[in-house]
């Protein structure tokens, strides 16, 4: 069977509906764009503990030290299932450490702006996790089987995440005089990038083509987008907490609400290391990886001496 | 009797609070992804136990703080842990040194207080001495790796014991309030506590290779408030937040 | 079951780090039985140096909501598995063994 056999009869699998498993045959490009994508979302997973880890030690009641401590935790086994789901692609976990920590490989790029008062780990869980489920309940519908199931594991976790930074943002909201204007700040400040998190527009997408035709995704950039819009907006207004957007208007027609122009200097910027926390996320990764390898070469030389 | 056992809760609770605390800090920070999560567990667990331990220590003040009170608006001078759970976390070593140290004792206390007359006391050491086992397995499961697995490992286990040990001292030493509240079938025996401790790390430190540090020079003080310098910066950090709003929910 | 092909020549080529190669605790696939009597069924892997801390690392990550009856662990490298070459004379039964199958006799009521 030659090369464009197989093609053609991959591409039947997808549009039929079916699952692609580790051991099937897939085009080198396929491999390559779930590696890519899953390693990526493994990564995010990792990193995004360091930004609201940053308040654990200063949560202001032991419910929220609990409720945060418990998100991190989930944050750290989600990258556990991602790798492990990347790693059925062929690629071991090792070199995809590496590749973060030696700065080539990529993580969401929103784990790069800094987490500056407690508010804003209620503006983190109710945005950036809220983003994120909408991406992750399109994805556990992908076409590689351990990618899609990796996620329908990580939605019931993560739905948690999202009422709790709601939560969180509720109370201070109504709170004091002080609390609503450090809620609005975080508000303010984490609205913009959340709507980046969804990535450039489907225009300047370079992957969104290909990753809709092989069932990869399911929907495009700005189609997620849109979505998340529509449903943060209401719940803005319900907290009660004004949009940083005077543009903001809502399309009757399309009932869609429209947002004003997205920076995407600012995106490609910070992408690109020029956000504030870049080099503090990689350093600390770097950091526990490094002052951790005398640990993890014990574990592995107590193994070995058990089976000697 | 009250005032004895409002003490006595502060005391367990105020254990579990800054240790968990300690532990949390390790979170993204740990020698690999399985141990954040697993340090993760550790500390929530130890969180749980010290929310319950001290909301029943407000309720038996009867002063009308909660746990988050007594958390957060305390001055160190006011905090009845123990000095061993207040230490900085140093290397993977001293955190696991330090947790079967504080494990070995405080798996028998809550083992004790899961049949106390107190009922409340009972049913919370009951459900803590459950989660404490795990941590006993996954803690001595380290001590061991690291004991016997290079000799860089093995060294900075020994430099964690040698620099903890003095501090083993304060989980066994019994006070009035300990007595007075072991009579009445409340509280703890610690001596029975120490005998068990002597015994169990005994074993652990044989088994792991390891030379017994000479006899402990601390007397315990964490207990009447006397800490050393580490307890008050672990709570300003831990209080900022909570102090700035006087007043205000979460 | 998902139990994984290494594609080795790919592999080789992707160590392309000048680094000394950091220890790599081995893969073990996780095996969960929720409910007694129900199946023990695959729900991801975890990386540990041997089976005391694989099971450990597998509660902690895949048994943290729980409930959770029992739990295995086993290293991936011991996992034989069929591949999707194998799987149509292998597994199927086909549709001409009818003789395999109950509705294919007929009970007294039915």
């Amino acid at each position: 069977m030659d090369e464009a056999e197989r093609e053609r009869r991959f591409q039947a699998r997808i549009d039929a509906g079916e699952k692609i498993e580790p051991k099937d045959w897939m085009p080198e490009a396929y491999r390559r764009q779930l590696v890519r994508m899953i390693s990526q979302h493994a990564h995010s997973e990792i990193v995004g503990q360091l930004p609201e880890g940053n308040w654990i030690t200063r949560a202001p009641s032991l419910r929220r030290k609990l409720g945060l401590l418990a998100k991190v935790q989930d944050e750290a086994g989600h990258g556990l299932y991602l790798y492990a789901a990347a790693e059925t692609l062929g690629v071991s976990r090792e070199e995809l450490v590496d590749g973060l920590l030696r700065g080539a490989a990529k993580y969401s790029s929103i784990f790069n702006y800094p987490t500056l008062t407690w508010a804003d780990i209620g503006a983190i869980g109710w945005l950036v996790d809220g983003a994120a489920i909408l991406n992750q309940t399109m994805l556990t519908k992908c076409s590689y089987g351990p990618y899609a199931r990796a996620m329908v594991r990580i939605c019931k976790e993560e739905r948690f995440h999202e009422r709790q930074g709601y939560e969180i943002m509720r109370v201070l909201a109504q709170g004091t005089a002080a609390q609503r204007a450090l809620a609005q700040d975080a508000l303010d400040r984490w609205w913009w990038p959340t709507l980046m998190m969804f990535g450039p527009p489907d225009a300047a997408s370079v992957h969104n083509d290909a990753l809709l035709a092989w069932g990869v995704k399911q929907k495009s950039n700005d189609e997620l987008r849109q979505w998340f819009v529509d449903l943060a907006v209401p719940q803005a207004q319900a907290l009660p907490l004004a949009i940083p957007d005077p543009e903001l208007r809502y399309d009757e027609a399309a009932s869609h609400w429209r947002t004003g122009p997205i920076d995407w200097d600012e995106f490609w910027r910070v992408v690109r290391g020029g956000g504030i926390c870049n080099r503090d996320r990689l350093r600390a990764r770097q950091r526990a990886h490094e002052e951790g390898r005398w640990v993890r070469e014990a574990a592995e030389a107590y193994a070995k001496k058990r089976h000697a | 009797m009250n005032a004895a056992l409002f003490e006595y809760a502060l005391r367990l609770g105020d254990d579990r609070l800054v240790l968990g605390h300690r532990l949390s800090e390790w979170c993204g920070h740990a020698p690999i992804v399985e141990e954040d999560i697993a340090l993760a567990n550790l500390a929530l667990d130890c969180i749980g136990q010290a929310s319950q331990l001290l909301e029943l220590a407000g309720e038996l003040e009867g002063a009308g703080r909660d746990a988050d009170a007594l958390a957060f608006l305390r001055d160190p001078t006011q905090f009845r842990n123990c000095l061993l759970v207040e230490q900085p976390n140093g290397d993977f070593a001293q955190t696991i040194a330090r947790q079967v140290l504080f494990d070995t004792a405080g798996a028998h206390v809550l083992g004790q207080l899961a049949g106390s007359k107190h009922e409340r006391l009972a049913a919370i050491a009951r459900k803590a001495a459950n989660e404490v086992r795990y941590h006993v397995r996954h803690a001595r499961e380290w001590w061991l790796r690291l004991g016997l697995g290079t000799d860089e490992s093995h060294a900075r286990l020994q430099a964690a014991l040698d620099e903890l040990w003095p501090l083993t001292r304060e989980l066994v030493t019994p006070d009035e309030i300990d007595t007075e509240l072991c009579q009445v079938g409340i509280g703890a025996d610690l001596r029975a506590t120490g005998e068990r401790f002597e015994r169990e790390v005994g074993e652990l430190i044989a088994a792991a290779k390891l030379r017994r540090p000479p006899h402990p020079a601390f007397a315990p003080s964490g207990r009447r408030g006397a800490h050393g310098e580490h307890l008050d910066h672990l709570l300003s950090e831990m209080q900022c937040v909570a102090r700035a709003h006087p007043g205000a929910t979460w | 079951m998902g139990a994984r092909g290494r594609r080795s020549v790919r592999k080789k080529a992707s160590r392309v780090s000048a680094r000394p190669a950091d220890t790599e605790w081995p893969l073990w696939e996780v095996f969960v039985q929720e409910k007694s009597g129900a199946p023990h069924e695959h729900a991801g892997s975890v990386h540990a140096p041997d089976g005391e801390l694989a099971l450990q690392n597998a509660r902690d990550t895949y048994a943290r909501r729980g409930p959770v009856t029992s739990l295995w662990v086993v290293e991936a490298r011991h996992i034989t598995a069929t591949t999707p070459e194998d799987s149509p004379f292998l597994l199927g039964p086909g549709p001409d063994k009818l003789y395999r199958h109950p509705r294919f006799y007929k009970g007294s009521k039915e």
